[in-house]
């Protein structure tokens, strides 16, 4: 039908790749920061407070994104009988996880001014609290089993079953009463954040994504020269 | 100016630490990814340095090897 890329290929681009994606990475982020702590302007109920949006949205943005991803890589790993999508899977985990810590961490310094407390139990919180847990034990599998085909299975099992967890996380805040504020931006129906302060938000989201998008270049490669280390030890 | 880009109002001390979080995560896992590469590309090139001559050049034949030999300020 088509013939995926072999790892060979693949190294010869993200070898070379993670430096130009550094210093694109910088300039957007510079962009970005200077935009969202300095010249978008002050929601008029929330005030300053509204800047956390800024990395905190992204995150739990690209945190989503990145279970989702490994969850379709997995499977794909499976239906294709191809151990690299595995090997972008897990390559990509590291990162899903710290923006996944940094969006709650960062809720949770906004839950301080607006809603009077540093952690709630509520609906959308807690599912992103189990999402993390879901990157912890996904960690952990490829950490401990030595057997590649039962980490592969195993590893593969906690993506599907942690991504039932991510419509929940998306659509809480309509299932449930939360304190957490309902979605202000639909790609769908119009959005009902200001373009003064979206603009900075896309920005930000950009800059995230191409920091995982470095991360994922670096933890793939060190995942390669690993491979490599075992084949020069059967040489 | 600065007193108003630095306290936000009483909101300074939320903001400031939410973003100096997450430099501080995105610092940590660059300099963990980044110590990671190096420490599985040095003991690839001391386990390359060990092979005789006859499985270097095998070894050498291959694309990434290749790669990991030439390129080594490639983060």
């Amino acid at each position: 039908m088509f013939k995926l890329p072999e790892p060979n290929q693949i190294f010869l681009i993200t070898s070379k790749a993670p430096k130009y994606v550094l210093i694109l990475f910088v300039i957007v982020l510079s962009i970005g920061l200077l935009e969202a702590l300095i010249l978008s302007p002050e929601d008029y109920k929330q005030g300053h407070s509204v800047r956390i949006m800024y990395v905190h949205v992204p995150a739990a943005w690209i945190s989503l994104g990145i279970f989702s991803a490994m969850t379709f890589l997995s499977l794909s790993g499976y239906i294709f009988k191809n151990k690299n999508f595995f090997l972008i899977a897990k390559s990509l985990a590291p990162s899903g996880l710290v923006f996944n810590i940094i969006a709650l961490v960062t809720g949770s310094i906004w839950g301080k001014p607006t809603w009077g407390t540093w952690w709630a139990w509520d609906s959308r919180v807690t599912s992103m609290l189990i999402l993390a847990l879901f990157y912890i034990m996904y960690l952990i599998a490829w950490r401990i089993y030595e057997d590649k085909d039962y980490v592969l299975k195993i590893t593969t099992i906690i993506t599907v079953l942690g991504i039932v967890n991510v419509p929940i996380i998306k659509y809480s805040v309509d299932w449930w009463n939360t304190l957490h504020q309902p979605a202000s931006i639909n790609i769908l129906s119009k959005s009902a954040i200001h373009i003064s302060m979206l603009f900075p938000l896309l920005i930000m989201t950009a800059a995230f994504a191409l920091f995982s998008l470095l991360i994922f270049l670096m933890k793939y490669n060190t995942e390669l020269i690993k491979i490599k280390n075992k084949g020069l030890d059967r040489l | 100016m600065i007193n108003e880009i630095i306290n936000m109002n009483g909101y300074g001390i939320y903001v400031w630490s939410s973003f100096a979080f997450t430099l501080f995560s995105f610092i940590s896992l660059y300099v963990i990814t980044k110590i990671q590469y190096v420490k599985e590309r040095n003991k690839f090139l001391i386990k390359f340095g060990a092979l005789n001559s006859e499985r270097a050049k095998v070894a050498k034949s291959q694309t990434i090897n290749k790669e990991i030999l030439s390129s080594p300020q490639n983060i």
